[in-house]
This record gives structure tokens, C-alpha cells and sequence, in this order.
């Protein structure tokens, strides 16, 4: 307390300075003083999860509202124009600032009530608390005193493009340690506090311009940040010593592949299919058969590659079974449908259980002790050094997993941007335009359908593996376990359809929240519908949109001036700022 | 313009569509009554008639959205499949009186989805790609800008079809129709809703269209329009085909000026027609007097 006033005496002694720019310096001062009260006590006891008792080294969320501080002291000395901090922020300070000191309450605050519910009572604060919740709260006040300083971006310093490049590795590398360290957290408190910082942050550096400029950067070196991309990717199982958040960071991406699978058929060519998560069951169901389990109604022991082919082809033939009588119907029809036929699927592979049905799948007990995979003596049940990092046996499956995401992500992007991806796009926008462009609509959508089976298949046949048991209440519509047909539908409608960043986004938020807040199990199902509620009517196209998307849902504040392919780029743009 | 039109001698002959006894019937309701209609190579042929008279109907047969009940056309000698994606291989091409871009795709994207029948590129070329695969895009994308540039849109690639202004749309409409390489061209309603300078340029571009080799048939309302531009016009009236000549001969008919306006010409041939016209007026409410009214 004693620190903010004499803060505001600084400020009422600096009276030929403008008002904004007290402001300004309040924010800052505001963020470095949350900054200080995270080295203190905010506790006396040690039950609450992370020790914040210590003083002099911030703990468990304390670190949190450090990061947080830190951001509102930057951006606010950036705001002051200091030399060097400008290019935080190309398009204004103000409303980055906001969210930033949001943010920094939010999550303070946060921690300061959960001490005070789960230890029962504001006693158990110490002094150190009070100080954080309060130092917390100047810079929000301040920040929305400040007048709003939106501005146009001015055209980014050219830099040498070993720089540029530089940029971009440090960029993937601050991704890859936000999102472990949002996989790696321990309990739920830490993990709700992190959503609160990760979220205001990015919702800011996305405000402040930075994202824009970072994408240009990514759209100018494609190679070179995919292969970024992937290797932060491909990174993160030598950051674990222990298996325990390997296991959902593979089953994050068996989510996420799923999805973009599903993004070809719902967002490409705008097919609703609510029963996707029975071609993922096709092909699980297909590996767990002929993967040589004892429980197994077939004695064969196919290689993975064969099983991958196979479960890939079985998936396959479902989708054309499916879709060639279904893909005459339109719009809700086709929904209908795709969700009874995701029904019949589930239901039909519980009853071959021999008594209702010949004896294929053991019915509701599922296909159990499918063994690991061996690739020439590679064994992927077991742990293997590599390089002096220990890789456990979900880590292996993730980098099996994350090379059958790439290749999904690779025939996404191939298809989408070539004549039949074309063809898709013109179906989803106008049917009857587009068959009388010479389109034959039934051929195209066929073919978008049985691709995504069949990309959903393969995935199929890596989770059997990861999870070792296949059971016919994994494939249900709407479940508390993603991923499920819903769960699949609002990973690609929330991330952003037709993109491919979007559904790795959402599918990564979706399977996180519900792993993480374990407490949350029974309103989780309510959770999402207000969260996709909200997100509909805030922002329609999803929380990465592309730019057709982000065009079609705001076209009364978007300017339609590619930023790109013009011509002659440089005067264009120059002008267009002008 | 006047020049171009007397320039065009009636001396092709060879037919490049041949519509004969095309009956469409809606349960009761014959929307188009075995009419006959042929259209030459090198020629622009106007389709006239009041609202209602069966117009977009006959065109729908043509390009094989409906399947006619009775009758048959062929385009080039050839009977055309019941299948608009065949129609559009075949060599006929549309635009749509209520234009229909694939609005959230860009310019150049509604162009090159035009081509989609003169390319064969499936999915495993798009997905391995190979040098063919290549090759193909980057001739499509030529050809694509090469009618855009024809159009005029060339600096507008870029944009999302949407976001262009009206004319543009119905000019992007046609470029996309070209695409597709048609022998036949067919435009419904190409200036509706134009001021008369972009109906002078859309007059212009048709005169153009057709000079490359590409047969034209018009929908129009617009008569100044339609007399300038076409070889020949033929008139429908409650789904019959009234009659059919040079530009003269239609502006002089006595039956078009009644199908038009509604009054009864006494003792000419076709009179059932008009009375039929009348009679159907007589039973409905304002709704047809409002249609009639945006006529005249």
C-alpha cells in the first residue's frame, strides 16, 4: 500500500506531463509493483497447491502474475514510446494494454480467492497477497482511463532475413513453452490461472498487432516456419521426464488430427457430418482385429503398416457405403443422417458380441490387449534413451502420431488449394451454381466425404494402439471424452473452419479444459454450450479465422484490400496507409 | 454497334443448338409448350417475353437443371445428357438471372472453378504433385486471367466476389461462363438492374463474346437492348413460342406490343393467347398488375 502512494505523488509532482502519459507511467508502475508483490508471501500455509509461503521466489501461480506484470509493464513502457519496445506494438497500445492488465487481475485475483475458499477464509492471506491483489488492480483502472490510440501499422522495418528467421524460431519456441507448460500443469488451480494469462495475452499480442506482423513474417519463410512448426512440435516429449502429459498430449493430436480430417468434409466443402467419430471407430476397430490380440476374432497379426492400410481402406469403404446413398440430401438432411449412421455404428459394434450378433468385437467389453507396435525391433511399449533424453512409450506414439498428423495436415493443404479443393469451396457456396459450372456436385462430394473417413480411419489405427483397449463407448455422439462426434464438430467450428491452425487450436483447447479441470466433469457439457454460445455471437468464424471467413462474417469493418498480390506491393500499400 | 450488327450475314448455317417441341410441365401447370428453337453458329439470339411467360424455365431445359417432359435438344448434333455438369462439358454455358458467384471465393477463384470441366486434375495429382499437376494450374490460371482481363477485372483478382459492385458481379458471371470454353453462350437477364452506360459495355463485351466464335442467346427485358444486339429474337408468351424473326419483324408484331401491354388485338392469329393472357390477369389480384407494370 505504502508503494502506491507514493506512486501517486510521483504522478501528481509530474503535473507538466500530459495526463496520458501519468497514466501511462501508472501502468507500469501498477505492473512492475504486481511484479514485486509475487516475490512476496501470499500465504502461511503450504496446502495450497505451489508453496507461495516463500518470499523472495515466486511460486506456482506467483509465476503466472509475474509473467503477467511483466507483459502490462512492457506494453505500458512501450505505450511511453521508449526506444527499442515500439514493435510490441504496431497497432496501439491502449487496447492491448487493457487485456493485459485484465489479465494480470484476473489471475491474481484468481489465486487470491482460491486461497481464501479452499483454506477457508481471507485469514489465511498474508499481507503479501493483499499487496498483489491490490497492485493488480491500479493498472486496469488506469489503462481504461487511457484514450484509445488504435492505429493503422505502419510498414515493418526491413530487417535481414537471418533475422527475420530468428524471429520466427524464438516465436515457435515461446509457443512450445506456453503450451507444455499449459500441459504440464499439475493441478487445477495453476491450469485455470494459466487459461486466464495465456488467454488476455494472446487476445493482446493479437490487438497490439504483433500476431499480424508474425504471420506476415511466417506467410514470407512457409518453409522454414512449417519446418519450425513441426520441430517445436516434435520437441515437446524430450521436455518430459514422466509419461503422465505425453499421454494427452498424443491423445491431443489423435483429437486434433481427427478434426482436420473432419475439416476437410465441414469446412471445405460444407458437409455437416455429425457421426465423423464412427470412421475414427472403423478404423480402431480395424487395427484392434488384426493387430494379433488374443481377445481378437481373427487370428492374424498384420505389420502397422498393413494395419494402416487396412484400417485406412476399411474406412474408406464406409465412407463411400455411407455416403453414396446419403450425399443426395442437403443441408439439415445430410446432418440427420451422418448422425444416425454415427448411432448404428456404435450400436451395431456393441451387439457382435455373439449373443445378439456373430462374435466379432466382444460387444460392450470392447477388444482389449492390443499389443504395442514394433517397427523393426523398435519397440514402442518400452522406453528408449535417445540422445540422452529418455523417450517413454506415449512419446513414441506421439511421434508416430504427429507424423500421421503431418501427413493429414499435408492433404489438407494440397487438396484444398487445387481444382477439386476449388470444386469444394464452390459446392459449399452454391450448388446449383456449381454444377452448372460443369461440377458434377455428387462425384466431389463423395470424394470429400470418403477422404475424410479415410483420414479419420488412419488416425483410428494409431489411437488402438495408444490406448490398447477399443470399447464401442468411445465412439459415442456426445460424451465427457473427447474426442466424440460433437466434441469434434466444436473443435473445427471454434477453431476456425476451413483452416488449419484452427482445429489443432481447438482441438487442443477442447481436450485440455476437460483433463485439466477434472472438477469440472459434470457442467463441462454446459461449459462448452455458453462458450460456444458466446463465440457465435462474438466472433462467428472461429477463433483463427481465415481471411475468406474473417470477409464474410464482418464485412461491415473489413476493407477488402489484399494485403497481398498486388502488383506492385510497395506503392500500393503505401498508398492504401496513406 | 449498329454497324456490327448489319456486319453479321444470316449465311451461317451450321446449327450449334436445336431445341425441338421442349415441353415442361409442373404437375398442371405447362410452363413451356413444345417450343422450337434454334440457334447458329456465330449468332446472338434474343429470348423476349412477359414475366411468367416461361423464359428461365426453357432455359433450365437447356442446360439440363429440368428435364423436359416432352421434346428433345441437341447441341451439335448431339443430344444433351439430363445432367447440368454434362450440359456445361458438352459446351453451353450460363449465367443466372439472379447472379450467383461463389460469393466468399475471390475473382480469380470463380474463374478457375469455370474451368473445372477443361482440366481433369483429381485428387492424387493435387495430392502428389507432379510436374502435370503444375503445368495444369498454372494454364488454368493464364487462361483465367486472360478473361478477366477481357472483362476488364484483371486488377481485381484479389477480391472476394462478393465485394464487387453489381455490374462487376454480372460481368465476373459471365467470365466465369467463358471459362468453360462454351460453343454456346447463354446469358438470363445480363443487364438487369444497369444503369444504360453499363448496358452499352455489357452490349459491347456480348458483341465481342460473339466474334470470338461463341453462339449467344439472350434473356432480356431491356427492348432497346435486346433489338440492337441479336440477330434474331424470338418471343415467348405463356410458355409458347408467339413468334420469331429478325429484330423488325418482332418490334413490328402486333402480337408482342399485345402480349406486352395486355390489349386484345381482334381477329389476329395467336388471339387465344392473349385472351388467355386476359383471362389470367382477370382471375389474379395486384400482384400481376405489378409485375405488368415493371414491363411496360
Amino acid at each position: 500500500m505504502t508503494t502506491d502512494t507514493t506512486k501517486t505523488a510521483e504522478a501528481t509532482l509530474a503535473g507538466e506531463t500530459s495526463r496520458t502519459t501519468v497514466l501511462r507511467w501508472l501502468t507500469a508502475l501498477g505492473g512492475l509493483a504486481t511484479i514485486a508483490s509475487t516475490f512476496l508471501s501470499w500465504t502461511y500455509t503450504d496446502e495450497f497447491p505451489g508453496d507461495l509461503t516463500v518470499y523472495g521466489y515466486p511460486g506456482g501461480l506467483q509465476v503466472l502474475t509475474l509473467v503477467a506484470g511483466l507483459l502490462v509493464t512492457l506494453y505500458a513502457l512501450a505505450s511511453l514510446d521508449i526506444k527499442g519496445l515500439r514493435w510490441l506494438a504496431p497497432t496501439g497500445t491502449t487496447k492491448a494494454l487493457r487485456l493485459l492488465t485484465l489479465g494480470a487481475l484476473g489471475t491474481t485475483w484468481f489465486t487470491v480467492i482460491a486461497i481464501a475458499v479452499e483454506l477457508g477464509g481471507v485469514v489465511n492471506l498474508e499481507p503479501g497477497g493483499f499487496v498483489a491483489a491490490m497492485a493488480s488492480a491500479i493498472p486496469v483502472a488506469t489503462a481504461f482511463m487511457l484514450a484509445d490510440d488504435t492505429r493503422k501499422a505502419r510498414r515493418a522495418k526491413e530487417l535481414p532475413s537471418w533475422a527475420e528467421i530468428l524471429i520466427i524460431v524464438a516465436a515457435f519456441g515461446v509457443g512450445l513453452f506456453a503450451v507444455t507448460y499449459g500441459i504440464d500443469t499439475e493441478y487445477a488451480e495453476l491450469f485455470t490461472g494459466y487459461m486466464i494469462t495465456a488467454g488476455f495475452a494472446a487476445a493482446a499480442l493479437f490487438k497490439a498487432g504483433v500476431m499480424a506482423r508474425l504471420s506476415a513474417l511466417t506467410t514470407k519463410y512457409r518453409p522454414i516456419s512449417v519446418a519450425a512448426a513441426f520441430v517445436a512440435a516434435a520437441a515437446f516429449p524430450f521436455t518430459q521426464t514422466t509419461d503422465q502429459f505425453t499421454l494427452i498430449a498424443v491423445n491431443i493430436l489423435i483429437f486434433a488430427t481427427v478434426a482436420l480430417g473432419l475439416n476437410i468434409v465441414v469446412g471445405l466443402a460444407g458437409l455437416l457430418d455429425l457421426g465423423y467419430v464412427a470412421f475414427l471407430g472403423v478404423g480402431a476397430y480395424t487395427a484392434a482385429l488384426v493387430s494379433g490380440t488374443t481377445a481378437s476374432a481373427f487370428d492374424v497379426e498384420f505389420p502397422f503398416w498393413a494395419a494402416v492400410l487396412t484400417g485406412a481402406a476399411v474406412s474408406l469403404i464406409f465412407g463411400v457405403v455411407i455416403g453414396a446413398p446419403t450425399l443426395r440430401l442437403r443441408g439439415d438432411y445430410l446432418a440427420i443422417v451422418t448422425l444416425g449412421f454415427g448411432e448404428i455404428f456404435r450400436i451395431t459394434v456393441g451387439n457382435l458380441d455373439g449373443v445378439s450378433g456373430p462374435q466379432v468385437t466382444n460387444g460392450p467389453n470392447g477388444i482389449p490387449n492390443i499389443p504395442d507396435l514394433v517397427f523393426f525391433g523398435y519397440d514402442f511399449g518400452e522406453s528408449h534413451s535417445i540422445g540422452g533424453f529418455e523417450l517413454g512409450s506415449y512419446a513414441n506414439y506421439y511421434l508416430l502420431m504427429l507424423l500421421a498428423m503431418i501427413l493429414v495436415i499435408l492433404v489438407f493443404s494440397r487438396a484444398g488449394s487445387s481444382r477439386i479443393g476449388r470444386a469444394w469451396v464452390a459446392i459449399r457456396e452454391d450448388e446449383t451454381a456449381a454444377t452448372a459450372m460443369g461440377i458434377n456436385g455428387f462425384r466431389v462430394k463423395l470424394i470429400a466425404f470418403a477422404l475424410g473417413a479415410t483420414l479419420a480411419g488412419l488416425a483410428g489405427t494409431v489411437q488402438a494402439h495408444v490406448q490398447s483397449t477399443v470399447v464401442p463407448e468411445m465412439y459415442v455422439f456426445a460424451g465427457p471424452v473427447p474426442p466424440n462426434s460433437a466434441f469434434l464438430l466444436a473443435a473445427v467450428i471454434l477453431g476456425g473452419m476451413g483452416t488449419i491452425s484452427g482445429p489443432l487450436v481447438g482441438a487442443t483447447m477442447l481436450y485440455m479444459i476437460p483433463a485439466k479441470l477434472q472438477f469440472l466433469q459434470d457442467y463441462q457439457l454446459l461449459g462448452f454450450g455458453l462458450a460456444l454460445i458466446l463465440l457465435m455471437r462474438f466472433r462467428p468464424e472461429g477463433l483463427i479465422a481465415n481471411r475468406r471467413a474473417q470477409l464474410e462474417f464482418h464485412e461491415t469493418d473489413q476493407l477488402d484490400v489484399p494485403e497481398e498480390g498486388l502488383p506492385s506491393s510497395g506503392v500500393g500499400v503505401a498508398k492504401a496507409g496513406a | 454497334m449498329n454497324d456490327m450488327t448489319t456486319t453479321t450475314q444470316n449465311t451461317k448455317t451450321s446449327t450449334v443448338l436445336d431445341a425441338s417441341g421442349v415441353t415442361m410441365r409442373f404437375g398442371g401447370l405447362t410452363a413451356v409448350r413444345s417450343v422450337d428453337l434454334t440457334v447458329s453458329a456465330g449468332e446472338i439470339v434474343g429470348l423476349i417475353g412477359p414475366n411468367g411467360a416461361g423464359k428461365t424455365t426453357f432455359f433450365n431445359c437447356l442446360t439440363g437443371l429440368y428435364i423436359p417432359t416432352e421434346g428433345k435438344v441437341t447441341y451439335k448434333g448431339t443430344v444433351l445428357p439430363p445432367k447440368p455438369h454434362l450440359v456445361t462439358q458438352a459446351g453451353i454455358a450460363r449465367t443466372f438471372q439472379n447472379i450467383r458467384l461463389f460469393s466468399n471465393m475471390t475473382v480469380l477463384e470463380n474463374v478457375l472453378v469455370g474451368r473445372h470441366t477443361r482440366t481433369k486434375e483429381g485428387l492424387w495429382s493435387a495430392l502428389l504433385r507432379g510436374p502435370g499437376f503444375k503445368k495444369a494450374e498454372a494454364a488454368s490460371h493464364q487462361r483465367a486471367m486472360e478473361l478477366l482481363e477481357f472483362i476488364g477485372l484483371q486488377h481485381k483478382a484479389d477480391h472476394l466476389a462478393r465485394n464487387l459492385p453489381y455490374g462487376e458481379q454480372r460481368k465476373l458471371e459471365i467470365a466465369r461462363a467463358l471459362a468453360s470454353e462454351p460453343g454456346l453462350l447463354l446469358l438470363d437477364e445480363p443487364t438487369a438492374g444497369m444503369n444504360p452506360q453499363e448496358t452499352r459495355v455489357t452490349e459491347e463485351l456480348i458483341f465481342a463474346i460473339r466474334d470470338q466464335g461463341i453462339a449467344v442467346l439472350v434473356i432480356e427485358h431491356d427492348m432497346r437492348f435486346i433489338f440492337n444486339l441479336c440477330d434474331r429474337v424470338a418471343c415467348l408468351v405463356q410458355g409458347e413460342k408467339l413468334v420469331e424473326g429478325t429484330p423488325e419483324t418482332v418490334q413490328g408484331d402486333e402480337r408482342v406490343v399485345a402480349a406486352y401491354l395486355g390489349t386484345p388485338f381482334e381477329g389476329a392469329p395467336g388471339g387465344e393467347e392473349v385472351a388467355e393472357v386476359e383471362a389470367a390477369e382477370a382471375q389474379s389480384t395486384t400482384s400481376t398488375t405489378s409485375t405488368e407494370g415493371e414491363t411496360q
